[in-house]
């Protein structure tokens, strides 16, 4: 059986909706920050895919290169900020995050 | 390759060349020579922003990749005053014991972020773009959580970049879709792809504008600002509110003029609803606030609001109005956060309570904070009256005269707010006001500047004269 185009663009669909809620229900930013991958590589996925079914041209694997160089590098900054807020806090959840909220 | 097509992009290298040469004289310079920091750093920056203003004719390069009209010199200049303006402020934090050896950092981090803003908006390419967003944003996260100890900068750093990481997943995943129905990510072959009313046209072009609410803080989009705001450095938060504001309004209008002129009418809608919730809910919420900073994060989002009222015409009038307004902005809100860090650096105080009195012991900051205050809420004759009328004025051209009605109905209340801290300045008394002190050098420089520009931006027409002859749109 031949796998279509659609196939792919389902999986990166439902990625993206998982990486959505995961964003908006999980309570500990290292959860969160790999539902943001989730959505991130779900466009990723869909770049390739595009690319690969519809068009001659290698604009979409480039764009697909150069956003998981762009999501390593966010990664990155993202994981030192929590690393410092747990030697602060001894914590990485958000509930220990609302010092500020009014 | 013709590798001398790099040489076209002259206002990157240019700031490329100081970024080097700032991080050189970083790892050089001894720690007394490094005294001397600020001096080079607005040294270079003057050198660069002359440069960047050396007239030139429109090109672009790279196949269509990189852009570059003169008006986008002029947005690069007017993005290098505000850098300077807020180099100059930051001064006096920098000295402190504690942020004394991370300044280079400061600096660089800065010029990195301003080295993606100029790629964000000289893009002709969507990958160029998308690189040049996340350089402005990945950076600034790194900013916001600067003042590694204290434990708010470091919770907004996790907010800023939490949120900042969501939304450009939203953008790409929106970008992809436009890839998808277009097979191509060049700005020119989107618009002259068959690319008007289909499902997956208005979703990429949803989930594209939601991503750019998100860096621009419109509501409902805008949640992650006010803690933000608040919990970075003081000259942080004044960068953050001005500069990268208006370089991304800049670019979200050349992409939306540029890329999407099929989806005009579902554009226009969209930025319809989310100007009139910006303004009015932002305008509402600041009223309530007590802290300072938090107080200039919803006053910043109402007036993101009002830069995208330029955009929705997307005529070459808005355009210039955009350009006049973040000008305008730039000196007005630098200005009032210039008084705040200096205040803070001084003693400390943040809240809108600590400012009762604040006339009697420190006349002269009063003054410019109130003539800033007046040029936000669009009090003639200050530049804020002149850049809120052309901007008016682009709106009402394209019939958008609701619109344009309850934006000025939330002129007088955002007057009312601003009223209120001058109101606590000259009137409310106050048994322990803050001390009388004497700023430094570098703040009173900077703060000229913003008095020079908040008077003169609005009298010289010349200025607005020359932007108005660069302009461009649909």
């Amino acid at each position: 059986m031949e796998i279509q185009l659609e196939y792919y663009l389902v999986i990166s669909l439902v990625m993206m909706a998982c990486g959505v809620y995961g964003f908006l229900s999980r309570r500990n930013t290292l959860a969160m920050l790999i539902s943001i991958e989730l959505m991130l590589n779900a466009a990723d996925i869909n770049f390739a895919a595009f690319n690969r079914y519809l068009f001659s041209n290698y604009e979409g694997h480039f764009f697909a290169i150069f956003g998981i160089a762009i999501a390593a590098a966010e990664t990155a900054v993202a994981i030192a900020i929590m690393i410092n807020i747990y030697r602060n806090l001894k914590s990485i959840q958000t509930k220990d995050l609302e010092e500020m909220k009014h | 390759m013709d590798y001398s097509q790099f040489l076209n992009m002259k206002e990157e290298l240019s700031l490329m060349v100081v970024i080097a040469i700032v991080l050189l004289y970083d790892i050089i310079a001894g720690d007394k020579r490094k005294q001397t920091m600020t001096p080079v750093v607005i040294a270079l920056m003057v050198f660069h922003t002359a440069f960047t203003l050396v007239p030139s004719q429109a090109y672009s390069i790279f196949g269509g990749m990189y852009t570059h009209t003169p008006m986008m010199s002029i947005v690069k200049a007017i993005l290098n005053l505000g850098v300077i303006i807020v180099f100059l402020q930051a001064d006096i934090w920098l000295r402190r014991e504690d942020t004394k050896i991370r300044a280079g950092e400061f600096y660089e981090l800065i010029l990195c972020t301003l080295l993606g803003m100029y790629m964000m908006i000289g893009a002709g390419h969507f990958l160029m773009f998308y690189i040049g967003l996340e350089t402005a944003s990945i950076p600034m996260a790194a900013l916001v959580a600067f003042d590694k100890y204290r434990h708010h900068s470091a919770e907004a750093g996790a907010k800023y970049i939490l949120t900042a990481m969501f939304s450009s997943a939203l953008l790409i995943f929106g970008l992809s879709l436009v890839y998808g129905s277009c097979g191509s990510l060049y700005f020119d072959d989107v618009t002259y792809t068959v690319f008007s009313g289909g499902p997956m046209a208005i979703c990429a072009l949803v989930l594209f504008i939601s991503g750019m609410g998100f860096k621009l803080s419109l509501v409902p989009f805008h949640l992650w600002t006010a803690d933000v705001y608040q919990g970075a450095p003081t000259n942080v938060t004044s960068y953050l509110s001005v500069i990268s504001k208006g370089a991304a309004a800049f670019a979200f209008m050349t992409i939306l003029v540029k890329a999407f002129p099929e989806l005009v009418d579902q554009w226009q809608t969209a930025l319809y609803i989310l100007i009139v919730l910006s303004i009015t809910i932002a305008n509402l919420f600041a009223i309530r606030q007590q802290d300072l900073k938090r107080f200039m994060a919803f006053s910043s989002i109402s007036q993101a609001g009002y830069i995208m009222l330029g955009v929705i015409g997307g005529n070459a009038l808005g355009m210039t109005s955009l350009v006049y307004y973040v000008l305008v902005y730039i000196v007005a809100n630098l200005a009032i956060f210039g008084v705040i860090n200096i205040v803070e650096q001084r003693s400390g105080k943040l809240e809108f309570s600590d400012y009762n009195g604040f006339y009697q012991t420190n006349p002269k900051l009063t003054f410019i904070i109130t003539l800033a205050l007046f040029s936000l809420g669009g009090i003639p004759p200050f530049a804020g009256f002149f850049s809120k009328f052309f901007i008016f004025a682009s709106a009402v051209e394209q019939g958008y005269v609701w619109l344009v009605f309850i934006a000025l109905l939330n002129t007088i209340i955002a007057l009312y707010y601003y009223l209120r801290l001058v109101k606590a300045m000259y009137i409310l008394p106050n048994e322990t006001p803050i001390a009388t002190f004497r700023s430094d050098a570098c703040t009173r420089v900077s703060l000229a500047i913003c008095l020079i520009g908040i008077i003169g931006f609005g009298l010289v027409s010349a200025i607005y004269d020359c932007i108005n002859a660069y302009s461009y749109g649909l």
